[in-house]
């Protein structure tokens, strides 16, 4: 019996891991006020830059490899800074069309590597018996130093000033839309760090449609964990769990696997609906979504 | 990200204080003909101004008269066409605010500026102090302060649960972080009580004995006298005298202000006594606030016909929801009749049954910015006639009574198709006032109505006001203005913590004793205000 809860825990783990690292990108630029739903797009385009690299030659660096996931997803990312940050477009609006750049570019210049072996994966950790990825290590410890640098840092303050009040930070000297521009750029080379994790940890291969909707998952987890980066260790563990309940249930029961598929969407909707009625939306940094100008009140 | 912090060289400048300087060396700050000119307008004109250390200098000036821009060019937002800042005896030249504070100039603004989900000491970290855990390295700095200038501040407490009085001791911290040697502070007694103003006073005389310089910005003129030494008065953007203090007096410096003599006695001569009978009767109204907070507690009064009715308080503590649930724009429980009939219903239908609303945000709940001003006034009965026929809006009748009001009330628009937005906030409260006041209204209520106006403005709107009540009508005149209520109101009631007390009658009340109550003292520890709940028999 014990060991069924640890293996469903390290299980909901690894499920989890891509979901923490993409939830503590957008909590870092929620934090300093830009939304960016664009989360699947660049984990997608982060996979396949990961397994590219990876992929090229037997002895191919793994750093490499993770280095150009990152690369890849803050590169996607600069897009939507540009737009909200620069030109003040409408947040959802971009990160959307980012989604759907980065899901369409990843699958055609991924054609090619479909299929192909990787040489070497990231190797597992094992301890006390059970593995675990050095990704999902990474992105405990992540969340752990997100949650310090936030609180404890001159830097996070500023970010955090920012995505509150971004007129006081401006009348103090602080440059509101640098600080807006770089807290982007960190969003999308974390959530480029967890397609690394999909195609050179978990899956150790390239598909299509791979991240397969977690990058929705961890935008609505932003919401569900309340900002904390922290708390989205827990909210990402339980979304892991649900994940791992479906491929356990799949297997030895009658119910249409669509049915199971569409599971963590239908979660989505109702924790939110949930977060509504508890008042958590309030949470939200107050100025969430809004480009700044300067001078309007 | 980490490297954010560093892009900045933290502009630390010690805040200890030099020694006095003597009176006989420059001027801590002079300006000598500055001059900002805007389309169509000459902001400040040649104004020339000086302050010396330890010195108090009023600015006066109605709205418009040019004291913001004035400001505004001395903390760096604006460049002045013409004419030289001096610091010292140093020429120096303002770009921006983050100069202005490293120059030793500092700015209280009349709202404050702060993260209100954070702490006091994070927002005065902010932009200032480097490296780990920068909230608490301030915080011994502000204790520091608030313990030699007598300003108590907590750094722990968060800027969301702080009093506008303690948000602004809050600005003037940052200001003394941040070395000021010359503090500005626009309009800084507009949101507190007389008690508040008077602890505010008593820092500013502080900082001044400490040699440093403060500019107090104020239409309030017994503040002026109370705590400046000096006083320059700008009129349409030029400097029409200055005076010492001393030997000045209301009288004098508002003719100066305003250029003619104006009259201080009060505008109203006996309201109806209680054989008026009741027009409005408010029974055990209670309400929530917008965070589910008990915004309105038991509250019970009656407004009789012809009468005004002044509710104090300070910002929140429920006069907002209270007029709000007045006017049909806010749930509550417990029962209002007007004219013996129970009023309900949703706005449209209480202003149906006579009851005009003068929404506190005038330009955002009081019309429509990006609508014409014929529009804006035929928002309440666009679709009924005379305005409509059948589904039609009949847009000639719609034209031409806006003309008629625009004319009747002196709106000044360039025309009557022109967008509010363009308009002065004078002339939108006149617009409103003569769409709200068009139906012959029974109840009127209020809501700072003349916050921002210049003093003609002003006069008309309680004037306009004053002029209903003869024809029966009653007004709820809510007001952040104590003299204001004092000089309009028959009775005046004041708001604490959703409660009302009162109302009092107003021969029985002083500004001093509705400031103790504002500020939350009980109704029978005030003198004068000891016999008003139990004569009305009003307060439950």
């Amino acid at each position: 019996m014990d060991s069924i809860v640890i293996e469903a825990l390290v299980r909901a783990l690894a499920v989890g891991t891509p979901l923490l690292l993409a939830c503590l990108g957008a909590i870092l630029n929620e934090r300093a006020g830009v939304v960016n739903l664009g989360v699947e797009g660049m984990m997608a385009v982060g996979a396949l830059a990961a397994f590219a690299v990876a992929s090229k030659s037997p002895d191919a660096s793994l750093w490499a490899a993770v280095g150009a996931a990152m690369l890849a997803g803050a590169a996607l990312s600069l897009l939507h800074a540009f737009a909200t940050v620069t030109l003040r477009a409408n947040q959802f609006v971009s990160g959307l069309a980012l989604a759907l750049i980065g899901t369409g570019a990843a699958g055609l210049l991924g054609k090619k590597f479909e299929g192909l072996p990787l040489f070497n994966k990231v190797p597992d950790w094992t301890l006390g018996g059970f593995t675990i990825s050095p990704f999902t290590v990474a992105a405990l410890i992540l969340a752990g130093l997100l949650a310090f640098w936030l609180t404890a840092t001159r830097g996070g303050l500023t970010l955090r000033s920012v995505g509150e009040n971004p007129a006081a930070a401006d009348v103090l000297g602080v440059n509101v839309g640098l600080t807006r521009v770089l807290a982007v750029l960190g969003g999308g080379a974390l959530a480029g760090l967890a397609g690394a994790f999909l195609s050179l940890s978990y899956r150790s291969s390239w598909a299509d449609n791979m991240t397969n909707g977690l990058g929705w998952i961890a935008v609505a987890l932003v919401i569900f964990v309340g900002w904390r980066p922290l708390r989205a260790i827990a909210g990402a563990l339980f979304f892991g769990f649900l994940y791992y309940l479906q491929f356990r249930l799949q297997g030895n029961s009658n119910v249409p696997t669509e049915v199971f598929s569409a599971m963590p969407f239908i979660l989505v909707l109702v924790v939110l609906a949930l977060a509504g009625v508890r008042g958590q939306a309030g949470d939200a940094p107050a100025a969430l979504g809004r480009a700044y100008v300067r001078g309007e009140r | 990200m980490k490297g954010l912090a560093a892009l900045r060289p933290a502009p630390v400048k010690g805040w200890t204080v030099n020694q006095t300087q003597s009176s006989a060396g420059p001027p801590a700050l002079r300006l000598s003909g500055i001059t900002k000119r805007f389309p169509g307008v000459v902001a400040n004109d040649a104004v020339d101004l000086t302050v010396h250390a330890g010195e108090v200098l009023a600015l006066l000036g109605e709205n418009g008269a040019g004291k913001s821009t004035l400001i505004s060019i001395l903390y760096g937002l604006y460049q002045p066409d013409e004419g030289a800042v001096e610091l010292a005896g140093q020429p120096v030249r303002i770009g921006s605010p983050a100069q202005a504070r490293r120059l030793g100039i500092g700015l209280v603004p009349q709202h404050p500026l702060l993260v209100s989900r954070h702490t006091v000491a994070e927002n005065l970290a902010l932009g200032r102090v480097g490296g780990l855990f920068p909230a608490r390295r301030v915080a011994g700095q502000v204790r520091e302060l608030s313990a030699r200038y007598g300003l108590e501040v907590n750094p722990e407490a968060r800027v969301s649960d702080l009093s506008p009085g303690e948000k602004q001791r809050v600005e003037i911290v940052r200001a003394l972080l941040g070395g000021a040697r010359v503090l500005i502070l626009d309009e800084p007694t507009s949101v507190l009580t007389p008690q508040e103003a008077e602890g505010l006073f008593r820092v500013m005389r502080e900082l001044k004995a400490d040699g440093r310089s403060l500019i107090f910005i104020s239409h309030k003129l017994d503040e002026v006298l109370a705590v400046a030494d000096r006083v320059t008065v700008l009129r349409r953007g030029k400097v029409v005298g200055g005076v010492p203090t001393r030997g000045a007096t209301r009288e004098s410096l508002a003719e100066l202000m305003v250029g003619r003599s104006v009259d201080f006695t009060r505008k109203r001569a006996g309201g109806p006594g209680a054989e008026a009978g009741a027009l409005l009767s408010v029974r055990d109204l209670s309400a929530q606030g917008a965070r589910g907070l008990p915004a309105l507690r038991g509250v019970s009064f009656e407004l009789r016909r012809g009468e005004v009715l002044g509710v104090a308080g300070i910002a929140g503590n429920g006069q907002s929801e209270l007029v709000e649930v007045l006017a049909g724009l806010h749930a509550a429980t417990g029962s209002v009749t007007l004219d013996s009939q129970a009023l309900t219903g949703d706005a449209a239908a209480r202003f149906r049954s006579g009851v005009a609303h003068i929404p506190e945000d005038r330009i955002h709940s009081g019309t429509v910015p990006s609508m014409t001003v014929a529009e804006n006034l035929a928002l309440r009965d666009f679709e009924r006639p005379p305005l409509a026929r059948g589904l039609a809006r009949d847009l000639t009748a719609t034209d031409e009574r806006a003309r008629r009001e625009v004319e009747a009330y002196g709106v000044a628009t360039p025309g009557i198709h022109t967008p509010t937005r363009l308009l002065s906030g004078g002339n939108i409260q006149k617009l409103i006032l003569a769409r709200e006041l068009a139906g012959q209204p029974k109840l009127i209520l209020a809501v700072h109505p003349t916050y921002g106006l210049d003093i003609g403005a002003t006069d008309q709107v309680h004037r306009v006001l004053l002029d209903r009540t003869g024809d029966g009508a009653g007004v709820l005149l809510v007001s952040e203005d104590l003299d204001e209520l004092l000089s309009l109101s028959d009775r005046v009631a004041v708001m604490v913590g959703g409660s009302l007390l009162g109302p009092f009658p107003v021969a029985e009340v002083t500004r001093e004793s509705l400031g103790l109550l504002m500020g939350g003292a009980h109704p029978h520890s005030i003198p004068g205000a000891d016999q008003g709940p139990t004569q009305n028999g009003v307060m439950a």
